[in-house]
Order: structure tokens, then C-alpha cells, then sequence
């Protein structure tokens, strides 16, 4: 029982993040039908703009956490504007996929021109003695992780469907030269969506630092895993994301518990594999929304 | 215009001294030594401090008035890296430069690539990388030696304090690279010598976030400690989550650990871990008499003050090569044969920066678990364990 229950923990504080990473991958393909392959490195510059500022710069924490995701914002918008739609226009997806894997060796490389090779990590938010739970351990600072995600995905929600900048977002989602019709500026839409995936990433960046510590190079793998959930739960399904997120978590925790570690993320893949070969639409998605899609 | 001016008078300069130097010694040839160090590249932590530590060696050693009257010149090379670089580089050394001897590379694998070469140019390869491979089989290694130690000699001295303090259940976490394969085995392999049985025998990946549930097998498994097996964030993460789980058995890291950045990064965690470390992080630690002490005494003052930053052991490892190769050079002169009989007969209870060397016949590397202090974390700084 213990065990399970620490596996389990264990496998939600990492499907949060993926749970995040997944919901930018939706955030960005709903907008423009392509996948961003540089939304690991949000996480990356999330994580490492906290400790620039936090503990580079000797800032408070609250305006540290201002200050990251204001500059994630600022790079989700200028790559937006520089590189995605100037392409937009052509429509080709496959180009603008390409694109964003350039973007994401760019900012790979910056990155480590500017941080260097090594980690780096702060201090968690709050100090304190871990929660016992039934003798499992649960740092708090995993408890930070879980409720900011579970946050996020609230205010998300809201947006999507209270506000009408993200009924509009929806819209675009649906059918784009209809948006446009109604009298949707789907330019700024593009530029909103990237932006706000770029926030939520670094998000995701900041609230894993503590554990999980931050170097220039983790972005390609949170990319990997993000994809995974974003394909599992349906692409474009924000919900589907974040489910799929806490059971890759899970999963891979399980695997390495009860099985063995060294086949965690073999799982991960295989899992990917039988959900493309049986539900390519994903465990949530509707077979016959996956004929619509573009890419 | 102004950075242009900069460099050319820098560049004047350069030359101005380098002839000034050439003319004042220029009765006694300069001793060529090559050496070929991951500079850049995936490796390049490894050939920063090696090529830095050379060059300062290089600067001393001529300042002082050379070996016996030669000048010393040592050609460095940047491998990138790179196995493909390095053998071209090697070929460099030996064809164009006339080297008398090369030391490095940096890796395994690149020192492994230039095994053959050096055999055929009958060149002394001094290589600053660990895997056992390099100098074994001895009969096959003939003009190799090198001066890390080898992996199997941190196990030993784990395995060794294990015993003394009635250690007989383990469980072993390593990452899945060329370092984890390598302790793996070594931890396998050794177990049963030191009547240690190994009871959970887990993995990660190097951009793993979490290693909680490997941890908690272990325990689960009855281990009295674990040893961690890996370089990177992925021995600070596992120490974190040791030190969360309060596990109540001690944690065990390989001599990977061996750097300040590390305790940093795993604040008051990283108290009470355990690692095998080489004296060069403890070395104000020793006893006077202790013959490595002033040695490394003046190789960390130094290079802080020339760097300002703390040589690592991989510079060390530099370090030893070069001047194992300056002791030959000092004795025996410049012929490549009887530089390479002189390391391995003559270099006997040598103090280096690693350890203290006995090459022999058998032997192309001359450490063993010797060259090891268990050092313990305790309030932030590096302890020596008795």
C-alpha cells in the first residue's frame, strides 16, 4: 500500500508537467494545425529565467515568477512573429514544423552559450518536513506541482469558454475561414496561442525545478513525453491532455516500481505506439474528427 | 577598428616574446611533447581544465629553466570530441610535429583509437581517461599507459569501508550511459569478493526528473545502503529524493561526485552522503607528512590563481601525464623507447595528483583503490572518513 501509494505520487508530479507541456502542444495546434516541437524548451526557459532571477539577480520570488513567464510570453511572441507567420500565409504545415525544430536547436543553443552545461536549481517554495501519507513521502514542494497544474488547467478553462479572446481562440480551432468571416483577427489568435502555450510551459518549468533540477538540454525529452500525451488524449484536447499526462505518469512510475526501471520509458513509447495503431484519434478523441485534420 | 588594434598589437606582442624567448635558449632544442584534449564537444568539461592545467604547467616548467636546459613545448590539440579528430591529430603530432610522446586524449573511446597508432609509431601515449580498456591487456598496451584510476579501484574502496562497518545488503541505482554501464559491472563484478550481495539493481535515464521509485524499491528490498552510479544532475536529483524519503540507510556515490557545484546544488541533502573521492578535494584534510600534500597544495593555489576556479580531478589527470612525461624526460632524455622503459619501471611510489603511482610491467596504470579517500559530506563541506 505504501509502495503504491508512493508510486503513485511520485507519478503525478512528473504527469503534471507532461500534463502541461501536452496542453501547450493543444494550445498552439488548435490555433494553427501544427505542432510546435519547441515546447520542451519553454519548460527549459521557465525553469532557468527563475533562477536567473531568483537567485541570479536576487529578486523576490513573486516578481521572479512575473518576470519568467513575462519573458517567456515576450520569446512565444517574437518566435510567433518572426518565423511563424511569415509562413502562415504559404500554409505550408510541414515547413512550419520544421521551423519550430529550428527554433528549438536555437534556443537550445542560447541557452547554453548563456547557462552553461551545468544544473541548476532554487530553493522549493515553501520550506517544510515532507507530508507523510500512510508512511508514503510527499515533498510539498510536489503538492506545488499538482495544485499549480490543477490551477492552470482551471483558469484555462474558464478562458476557453467565459472570455471572448478565448471563444474566439475556440473558434479558430473549429473553422478558421469561418472565424475569419465573423470577424476574428486569426493573425493575433496565432500569436496569442503561442504565447500563452510559452507561459504554460515555463509554468511547468518553474514548479519542476525544485525537484527535478534544470539544464539547457531537457527541453528535447519534455517535448517527447508532451507529444506522447498530447497524441493520447486526442490532439487538440486540452482535457485529453492532461489525463494523458497523469497516466503516462503513472505508468512510467508503475513500470519502474513493479517491473523494472530501465523499461520505464519503453513503456512510455509502446503505449504511443498501440494508441496510434488502435486509436489513432486518442483515447478521447472522436474517429471521425481525425478525417478533418490537416496534419 | 579599436578590437582590430587590440589584436594586432596582442598579436605583436605574442611575437615579440616568442622570438625574445627562442633567441635566450636557442642553444638547447626545445623538448616537443603533444597533446590532444576534448576541448570542445560533448566532453569538453574534461578538456577545459586539461588543457588549462597543461598550460600552466608548461609555463612554470619553462620559467624555471626547462628540463635540464631544454624548453619545454607542448602542442595541443582539440579533438572536438571526436574519435575521428583525435586519430587525425595524433597523425599531426607524430608525422609533422616530431613529438617525443602525446598525452591524452580526454575519453575512452578516442584513447582507444589511438591505441593502434601509437603502437606502430612506437610513441608513449599517456592517456587521461579511465576505462580499463586502455591498458589492458598489458602485453597488447605496450607504449600505453594512463593515469586515471580505474573504475573497478572506487568500487573496491566502497566495497572495502562497506566491510569494516558490516554492510552485506546493497541496492545499486546507475544511469544508462557509458559511465553507468561501466560502474554497473564493476559493482556486479565485485560484490562477492567483498561477501556483499546486491539486492535491487536499478536505472535511470540521464534527463530523468524523479528517481523516488527507484529509491523505494531499494529500501523495500532490505538494502543497508545504496549506491548511486552517475555524473550529471541525475546524482543531485537522488539525493534530493534520499534525503525527502528519509530512508535511514546511507547513500553511496561514485567518484563522479567529487565536485563543489554538486553540494551547491543538493544543499543540506547532500549531508552524510558517502563517495570515494581522490585527495585533491580534501587535500587540506591531510596530515602534513602526507607526501600528495604539498603537491596538491600548490596545484589548487595556482591554478585558482590563474583560472580563479577550482581545478577538478579531470585536470589532475593532465597533470600526471605531463609531468610523468617531464620526470622521463628529466632522466632519460629525448628518445621515445627509453621514455617509455623509464615510466614503466621507474615510476615507483610517485606522488601525483591522483594518487600515488606504481607502474609496472603488469600494470600500465599504477593506481588502485589506494588513490581513494571515503570522504563524507558534514555541514557543507568535504570530511575524510577514518
Amino acid at each position: 500500500m505504501t509502495l503504491l501509494l508512493q508510486f503513485l505520487f511520485s507519478g503525478l508530479t512528473i504527469g503534471a508537467v507532461y500534463a502541461l507541456v501536452g496542453i501547450g502542444f493543444n494550445i498552439v495546434y488548435n490555433s494553427t494545425s501544427i505542432i510546435n516541437l519547441a515546447q520542451g524548451e519553454f519548460v527549459v526557459i521557465g525553469g532557468l529565467m527563475m533562477w536567473f532571477f531568483h537567485e541570479g539577480m536576487h529578486l523576490p520570488f513573486i516578481t521572479s515568477i512575473a518576470l519568467t513567464l513575462l519573458t517567456a510570453g515576450l520569446i512565444g511572441l517574437l518566435m510567433e512573429r518572426l518565423t511563424i507567420k511569415p509562413l502562415l500565409k504559404r500554409g505550408n504545415l510541414l515547413l512550419m514544423i520544421m521551423v519550430t525544430i529550428a527554433m528549438s536547436i536555437l534556443i537550445r543553443g542560447i541557452l547554453m552559450f548563456k547557462f552553461g552545461k551545468d544544473p541548476y536549481t532554487y530553493p522549493s517554495f515553501t520550506e517544510g518536513e515532507p507530508i507523510i501519507l500512510y508512511g508514503a513521502v510527499i515533498t510539498q514542494q510536489t503538492l506545488w506541482a499538482i495544485g499549480i497544474t490543477a490551477v492552470c488547467i482551471v483558469l484555462l478553462y474558464l478562458f476557453f469558454n467565459q472570455t471572448l479572446t478565448g471563444k474566439a481562440m475556440k473558434a479558430c480551432s473549429l473553422d478558421v475561414e469561418a472565424a475569419k468571416l465573423m470577424g476574428i483577427n486569426v493573425s493575433n489568435i496565432v500569436m496569442l496561442s503561442f504565447i500563452i502555450s510559452a507561459i504554460i510551459g515555463a509554468i511547468g518549468g518553474i514548479v519542476i525545478t525544485p525537484i527535478s533540477l534544470m539544464e539547457y538540454d531537457k527541453g528535447a525529452m519534455l517535448s517527447v513525453k508532451g507529444f506522447c500525451v498530447a497524441i493520447m488524449g486526442g490532439l487538440g484536447r486540452s482535457r485529453g491532455a492532461v489525463t494523458g499526462g497523469f497516466i503516462l505518469g503513472i505508468l512510467e512510475s508503475l513500470t519502474a516500481g513493479y517491473i523494472h526501471s530501465g523499461f520505464k520509458d519503453a513503456v512510455a513509447l509502446l503505449i504511443m505506439l498501440f494508441i496510434l495503431f488502435f486509436r489513432p484519434a486518442g483515447i478521447f478523441g472522436k474517429t471521425e474528427t481525425l478525417r478533418l485534420r490537416k496534419f | 577598428m579599436k578590437g582590430l588594434f587590440k589584436s594586432v598589437v596582442v598579436f605583436l606582442v605574442f611575437c615579440f616574446i616568442l622570438f625574445s624567448y627562442t633567441a635566450t635558449s636557442y642553444c638547447k632544442e626545445p623538448y616537443k611533447i603533444g597533446a590532444i584534449f576534448s576541448v570542445t564537444g560533448a566532453a569538453s568539461f574534461l578538456g577545459e581544465p586539461e588543457k588549462n592545467t597543461v598550460l600552466m604547467l608548461v609555463d612554470q616548467i619553462n620559467k624555471a629553466g626547462g628540463i635540464n636546459g631544454h624548453p619545454l613545448e607542448v602542442i595541443i590539440e582539440d579533438s572536438k570530441s571526436d574519435e575521428t579528430q583525435a586519430v587525425l591529430s595524433a597523425k599531426k603530432l607524430l608525422e609533422k610535429d616530431n613529438v617525443l610522446a602525446i598525452i591524452g586524449p580526454s575519453t575512452t573511446g578516442e584513447s582507444m583509437a589511438l591505441v593502434p597508432i601509437m603502437t606502430q609509431a612506437k610513441t608513449p601515449l599517456i592517456s587521461a581517461a579511465a576505462g580499463a580498456n586502455i591498458t589492458q591487456p598489458v602485453k597488447k598496451r605496450y607504449w600505453i599507459f594512463k593515469t586515471a584510476q580505474y573504475d573497478t579501484s572506487a568500487v573496491e574502496a566502497i566495497y572495502n569501508y562497506m566491510k569494516k562497518k558490516g554492510i552485506k545488503k546493497v541496492g545499486i541505482m546507475t544511469i544508462t550511459t557509458g559511465f553507468g554501464d561501466a560502474g554497473r559491472k564493476a559493482l556486479l563484478e565485485l560484490a562477492p569478493k567483498f561477501g556483499i550481495s546486491i539486492v535491487a539493481d536499478e536505472r535511470y535515464g540521464p534527463k530523468d526528473t524523479d528517481m523516488t521509485t527507484q529509491l523505494v524499491k531499494i529500501k523495500s528490498a532490505g538494502a543497508q545502503a545504496v549506491i548511486n552510479w552517475s555524473v550529471g544532475p541525475g546524482q543531485v536529483i537522488v539525493t534530493k529524493n534520499w534525503y525527502a524519503l528519509k530512508m535511514g540507510i546511507p547513500l553511496f556515490q561514485s567518484h563522479g561526485w567529487g565536485s563543489k557545484k554538486n553540494i551547491e546544488l543538493a544543499g543540506k541533502a547532500a549531508e552524510g552522503v558517502i563517495a570515494p573521492l581522490g585527495r585533491l578535494v580534501v587535500w587540506d584534510k591531510l596530515p602534513d607528512k602526507h607526501p600528495q600534500k604539498a603537491l596538491l597544495k600548490k596545484y589548487v593555489t595556482d591554478y585558482a590563481a590563474r583560472y580563479r576556479s577550482e581545478p577538478g580531478t579531470f585536470g589532475g589527470h593532465a597533470y600526471d601525464a605531463l609531468m610523468i612525461v617531464v620526470d622521463a624526460l628529466k632522466n632519460v632524455g629525448p628518445d621515445k623507447k627509453k621514455i617509455r622503459d623509464y615510466i614503466e619501471n621507474k615510476i615507483k611510489k610517485w606522488p601525483g595528483i591522483g594518487g600515488i603511482f606504481n607502474m609496472s610491467p603488469n600494470d600500465h596504470c599504477g593506481l588502485d583503490m589506494s588513490a581513494f579517500e571515503m570522504v563524507i559530506i558534514k555541514n557543507g563541506k568535504w570530511e575524510i572518513l577514518k
